[in-house]
C-alpha cells in the first residue's frame, strides 16, 4: 500500500491506500468528504468533479496515487467559512439546483469555467458544462446561475 | 403580514432552505452512510434475456477471502421469502382476472431479462464481492427472447400459464358509440404512434444500507426511496414477514427519483434479509450500468389511433388501441400506468363525446417498465397532441385554431369526459393565447423564411396538455383496482417556544418541500420560515404517509398540512378563550394573534404555544395540554393542471441535427406557493421531455441485450441540448383543496415530447416528411428526409 500525501481543501493529509484507489473513493471513503458524488461508471456525468491544482477533473477517472503532492479542492473547500463562494451563492439565488446530487460537480465545473474564460456567452456556458449531467433542472437555472456568478466573479 | 417584514408566505419566490447543505457538500445521501463492520452486497445478474437456470455453483466464489455469504433463489425459497408485488389489478375485457405471475427477489428457476437478479454475494469489501461474483457459476438453458413488442403475443411464453404473453387486456370507454362516430365521420384520421422506452436516470443511483439489531430484533433500512412508509408496508407484510413496528425506513436526501424510486426493489429486500442472517449491516449501491439494467424503465407503447371529425372539424370520436410493454415482471404500479393513468387522459383538453381504448399489457424479456415522470399521462398526451397536429394538417387548418375549436369551453366545467374523469375547472384558451404570444406565433413564417436563407428548416409545434395529478380519492382508486389508499397525512407540532415541526408523509427528492411547506405554515400561522422544520423520510418520526409521485405532494400532502394547521388554530382559540376569559366563539385568529373580536384583548401565537405546555388552570375537562395536531386528507378528486407548450426548432437537413431554438409555455397549476420552485419543476420536466423526443432511447437488441446501458450509449440531455425557456402561468384555482393548488412536477415532461415532434415535422413538411418516431435523432431525421425525397422523386 503506497502512502499518498496531498493537500485537500488546504490541509495536508497522508494515507496508506491500495494503489488502485480512485481519487473519488479516497475523498469519499478515506477522507469522509461525501460531497463529491458518483453518478456513473463511465466518466460521463461529472457528479465527481473536483479541482486538482486548479483544474477541474473527474475524480472517478484518476487514481489517488497519481496525485502525490497535489493540491485538491472539493465542494467542501470552496466556501469561506460561513460565506458561500459566489458560485454557490449564485446557484442558491437562481434556483440552480433541485435534488442537489449533481450540484457539487456542477459548481466545481462552473467555477473553473468562469475563472478561465471571460465574457462567456450563453452558448459558451452551455458548451462549457457539457461534461456534467443534471436530470432535475433542465439546465435553465444552472445557466442563469453561472451567468450571475460570472458577473459577481468579474468573469 | 406585519409591516416591514419580508413576505415568506404563499406566492413568494423564497430561496430554498435546503440549498445550503447541497451546495456545501453536506447533503446526506444513502451512499454517504456507512456503518462499522458493514458488509457489501453485489448482485450476480442474468447475462441472457430468457433462460431456465440449470444449476448455480457457488463453492469457488464462497472460497474467496472476505466473502461472508452467497445467496441464491433456493435460499430465498427455503426461508419462505415472498416476492415483489403488483400494487394494482385490473380486470380483462371479458371480465376475467388479469395475470399476476410471481416475482421472486432472486430468480430461482428462470430468468426473464438481462439484469434479472440471480445471486447475492456479500463480502467485507465491494471489490471482493464483485470478484467473487465473477466466480459464481450459473448454467443457463437459453429460451427464445421476446423483445419486439408488436409481435410479443406470438412468441415464446415468458410466464407459465399466461396466454399470449398478455398480463391483461383492458378497456375503457364506450366502444359502440366510438365505432358509430368513426363510421358516421366526415373524416377519420388514422395513425400509429410509438412511445419510446426510457430509463429514468435519477443522478443518484439506487442504494440501500440495511442494519439488523439483534437485541431489539428490529431493522433500520436507509434507502433511496420516494415513499418510505409504502416501502415498509410492502417489505414487511409481503416480502420478509417482519412486523412493521420492527422496521424503520429512512430515506435521507434522495438525488432524484422521477418514478424509478417509488417501488420496492429486490436489492433492498435482499440486503435487509441478509443483514439478519449475517448479523451485520449490509450495504449496496448501484453503479450506473446496474441502474440501466434494473431500475424500472418508462413508457414503451405502440398505439393505433383513429380520430373521427365531423364536417365542421369537430372531433366526435377517438379510438386508441395500445400495446404496452411491461417487461419480464409486473413492477408495483406498472398496471396502473398504461390503464387508469393513461386511458383516462385520452380526452386531453378537448370536448370529445365518444372515446374507447383497449390496452394490452404485454410481457417481454426486458426490464420491468413502470411509472416514469408523468406516468401514463405523457403517453396519452403524445397520442392526443400528435393526432391533433396530423388532423389539423389533413384538414388544412392552423393547429392552434384547430385546438381552440375543440377545447372544452370554460363555461362547461365541471366537465365529465368520456373516459371517467371529471375535470373540476380549467380555462384553456387563455393559456394557448399567452403561449402563442410569448413565442410570437404570428411572426413565425418570417423566422422560417429567414432560417431558410441560412439553409435551416425551421418548424414550430404546439401541445395543449392536461394531466390528472394528486392521484385520488382512495375510494375511487380502490374501486379501480388500486391496492393502496392515496390520502396523505401531516402532523403539525407547535413547541412551547412557538417553533414548529411539520411531519409529512410525502418525500422530497428535489422538489423543495423544506421551503414550500414551511411557506404554508408561515402564511397560516405567521411564524417565520426559520422557525419551521419540515420532517420527512423517516418512518419512525412520521406517523404514516404515501410518499411523493404523481405531483401529489402539495395538492394532497400540502392540504393535509393545511388541515392540521386548521386544527392547531381551532385549539389555539380555545386556549385563548380560556386565557382571555372569553367565549370560544368570540376568538378570531388574525396576523398571528388570537383576538377577542371587536376588542383589543389578544394573545400572540407564542403566548398560546407556551400556555399549551404550561397549562396552569386549564379546565382539563374540556382542554388537553399540548399543541400538536394530526390530519389525514383524502382528496375528493384529482387535480387537473393544463396548459400549452410551444417548441421552435431548426433542422439541418444535411446532418439531420435538430436544434431547439426557442420554447414558450403557459401553464395553469392553480395557485402557486413558490413560483421560483414551480418554474424550476417545469424546466426540469421540459428537459426530460426534450430528452425523450430527441435523444433518449432504451434499446434492446434481438437477443435481449440492452445496448444502451451506459452514458456512452444512452444519450442524456446536456446543457447544450436545451434552450432557455420562457415559462409563464395563469391561474384557475383547484376547486376542491384548501390551497387551490394542482401540481406542476410532471407538466413539462408531459407537454414537451409532442410539441417537439410536431415542431420537427412542421419543419420538414416542405421536404415531404409527415412523421418521425421518437427519439428524432440526427440519423433518423436524415433518413426520413432521404426517404421522403426518394418517394417524391418516384
Ligand atoms: S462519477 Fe465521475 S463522471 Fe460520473
Ligand atoms: S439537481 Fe438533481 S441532478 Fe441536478
Amino acid at each position: 500500500m503506497p502512502t499518498v500525501a496531498m493537500k485537500v481543501n488546504g490541509a495536508s493529509v497522508s494515507h496508506d491506500i491500495p494503489d488502485n484507489t480512485l481519487l473519488v473513493s479516497f475523498l469519499r471513503e478515506t477522507m469522509g468528504l461525501t460531497g463529491t458524488h458518483v453518478g456513473c461508471d463511465t466518466s460521463q456525468c461529472g457528479a465527481c468533479i473536483v479541482h486538482v491544482n486548479g483544474d477541474s477533473i473527474k475524480s472517478c477517472s484518476i487514481l489517488a496515487a497519481q496525485l502525490d503532492g497535489a493540491d485538491v479542492t472539493t465542494i467542501e473547500g470552496i466556501a469561506n467559512g460561513d460565506e458561500l463562494h459566489p458560485m454557490q451563492q449564485a446557484f442558491h439565488e437562481n434556483h440552480g439546483l433541485q435534488c442537489g446530487f449533481c450540484t457539487p460537480g456542477m459548481v466545481m465545473s462552473a467555477i473553473e469555467l468562469v475563472e478561465k474564460s471571460k465574457n462567456l456567452s450563453e452558448r459558451e456556458i452551455r458548451e462549457g458544462l457539457e461534461g456534467n449531467i443534471c436530470r432535475c433542472t433542465g439546465y435553465h437555472n444552472i445557466v442563469k446561475s453561472v451567468q450571475d456568478a460570472a458577473t459577481k466573479m468579474g468573469g | 403580514m406585519p409591516e416591514g417584514t419580508v413576505n415568506q408566505g404563499i406566492g413568494a419566490s423564497v430561496r430554498r432552505k435546503e440549498d445550503k447543505r447541497f451546495l456545501t457538500g453536506k447533503g446526506r445521501y444513502t451512499d454517504d452512510i456507512n456503518r462499522a463492520g458493514q458488509l457489501f452486497a453485489y448482485f450476480v445478474r442474468s447475462p441472457v434475456a430468457h433462460a431456465t437456470i440449470k444449476s448455480i455453483k457457488t463453492d469457488k466464489a464462497a472460497a474467496v477471502a472476505g466473502v461472508a455469504a452467497i445467496y441464491t433463489g433456493a435460499d430465498v425459497a427455503n426461508d419462505g421469502i415472498g416476492g415483489l408485488i403488483n400494487g394494482w389489478a385490473v380486470t380483462n375485457r371479458d371480465g376475467s382476472a388479469m395475470h399476476e405471475p410471481p416475482h421472486p427477489i432472486l430468480a430461482k428457476d428462470k430468468v426473464r431479462y438481462v439484469g434479472d437478479h440471480v445471486a447475492m454475494v456479500v463480502a467485507d469489501s465491494l471489490e471482493k464481492a464483485m470478484s467473487a461474483g465473477e466466480l459464481v457459476d450459473v448454467v443457463y438453458d437459453q429460451l427464445p427472447p421476446v423483445i419486439d413488442l408488436a409481435s410479443a403475443a406470438d412468441n415464446a411464453t415468458i410466464h407459465d400459464g399466461m396466454d399470449n404473453n398478455t398480463y391483461f387486456d383492458w378497456e375503457l370507454g364506450d366502444e359502440a358509440a366510438t365505432q358509430a362516430a368513426l363510421s358516421s365521420a366526415a373524416r377519420v384520421i388514422t395513425t400509429t404512434l410509438r412511445n419510446n422506452r426510457l430509463v429514468p436516470n435519477a443522478m443518484e443511483p439506487r442504494a440501500a444500507v440495511a442494519e439488523y439489531d439483534e437485541i431489539a430484533d428490529s431493522y433500520v433500512l436507509h434507502s433511496t426511496t420516494q415513499n418510505p412508509h409504502l416501502l415498509r408496508l410492502v417489505i414487511c407484510a409481503f416480502v420478509l414477514g417482519i412486523p412493521e413496528s420492527k422496521m424503520q425506513i429512512i430515506a435521507p436526501d434522495v438525488g432524484g427519483g422521477f418514478g424509478s424510486k417509488i417501488y420496492l426493489y429486490a436489492e433492498e429486500a435482499c440486503c435487509t434479509w441478509a443483514s439478519k442472517k449475517l448479523r451485520k449491516p449490509v450495504k449496496w449501491t448501484a453503479d450506473r450500468t446496474q441502474a440501466f439494467l434494473s431500475d424500472a424503465h418508462g413508457r414503451d407503447h405502440i398505439n393505433k389511433v383513429q380520430m373521427a371529425l365531423d364536417k365542421n372539424n369537430r372531433i366526435i370520436g377517438l379510438r386508441v388501441d395500445t400495446l404496452a410493454n411491461l417487461g419480464g415482471y409486473l413492477s408495483a404500479f406498472s398496471v396502473a400506468t398504461p390503464t387508469y393513468l393513461h386511458g383516462t387522459l385520452l380526452s386531453g383538453c378537448y370536448d370529445i363525446p365518444a372515446i374507447y381504448t383497449n390496452v394490452k399489457g404485454m410481457a417481454t424479456t426486458t426490464a420491468p417498465v413502470d411509472a416514469y415522470r408523468g406516468a401514463g399521462r405523457p403517453e396519452a398526451t403524445f397520442i392526443v397532441e400528435r393526432t391533433m397536429d396530423i388532423a389539423a394538417r389533413e384538414i388544412g387548418m392552423d393547429p392552434a385554431e384547430f385546438r381552440r375549436l375543440n377545447f372544452i369551453p370554460n363555461d362547461a366545467f365541471p366537465y365529465q369526459t368520456a373516459v371517467a374523469l371529471q375535470y373540476d375547472i380549467g380555462d384553456y384558451e387563455p393559456t394557448l393565447d399567452k403561449a402563442l404570444e410569448m413565442i410570437d406565433y404570428k411572426g413565425f413564417e418570417s423566422r422560417r423564411a429567414e432560417a431558410m436563407k441560412r439553409g435551416k428548416y425551421r418548424g414550430i409545434g404546439l401541445s395543449s396538455y392536461i394531466e390528472a395529478c394528486g392521484i385520488a380519492p382512495s375510494a375511487v382508486v380502490g374501486a379501480l383496482g388500486g391496492r393502496v389508499g392515496l390520502y396523505e397525512s401531516a402532523v403539525v407540532r407547535v413547541d412551547p417556544t412557538g417553533t414548529i415541526s411539520v411531519f409529512t408523509g410525502t418525500h422530497s427528492h428535489g422538489q423543495g418541500h423544506d421551503t414550500t411547506f414551511a411557506q404554508i405554515v408561515n402564511e397560516r400561522l405567521g411564524v417565520p420560515l426559520d422557525s419551521v422544520e419540515i420532517v420527512h423520510g423517516d418512518t419512525n418520526r412520521i406517523q404514516f404517509g404515501m410518499g411523493t409521485y404523481g405531483s401529489r405532494s402539495l395538492a394532497v400532502g400540502g392540504t393535509a398540512i393545511s388541515k392540521a394547521i386548521d386544527k392547531v388554530i381551532a385549539k389555539g382559540k380555545i386556549i385563548a378563550a380560556h386565557m382571555l376569559e372569553a367565549d370560544d366563539a368570540d376568538i378570531e385568529f388574525k396576523d398571528g394573534k388570537f383576538i377577542v373580536a371587536g376588542t383589543d384583548r389578544e394573545k400572540s401565537f407564542g403566548e398560546i404555544a407556551l400556555s399549551a405546555y404550561v397549562p396552569h388552570n386549564f379546565p382539563h375537562d374540556r382542554l388537553e395540554p399540548g399543541l400538536e395536531e394530526t390530519a389525514f386528507y383524502d382528496p375528493a378528486n384529482f387535480t387537473y393542471p393544463a396548459g400549452t407548450h410551444i417548441a421552435e426548432v431548426e433542422v439541418d437537413a444535411t446532418t439531420g441535427v435538430v436544434e431547439v431554438v426557442d420554447w414558450a409555455c403557459c401553464d395553469d397549476f392553480g395557485n402557486l406557493i413558490n413560483p421560483m420552485v414551480v418554474l424550476g419543476q417545469v424546466h426540469g420536466g421540459i428537459g426530460q421531455g426534450v430528452g425523450q423526443a430527441l435523444l433518449e432511447n432504451a434499446h434492446y437488441d434481438e437477443s435481449g441485450q440492452l445496448l444502451t446501458a451506459s452514458y456512452m450509449d444512452y444519450c442524456m440531455p446536456r446543457a447544450d441540448n436545451l434552450p432557455s425557456m420562457k415559462v409563464d402561468h395563469l391561474v384557475t384555482a383547484c376547486t376542491h383543496n384548501d390551497l387551490g393548488v394542482k401540481g406542476c412536477g410532471e407538466a413539462g415532461a408531459i407537454a414537451s415530447p409532442p410539441a417537439l415532434i410536431n415542431a420537427v415535422v412542421n419543419a420538414l413538411l416542405p421536404l415531404g416528411v409527415t412523421d418521425i418516431t421518437m427519439p428524432a435523432t440526427p440519423e433518423k431525421v436524415w433518413r426520413a428526409i432521404q426517404d421522403a425525397q426518394t418517394k417524391a422523386a418516384e
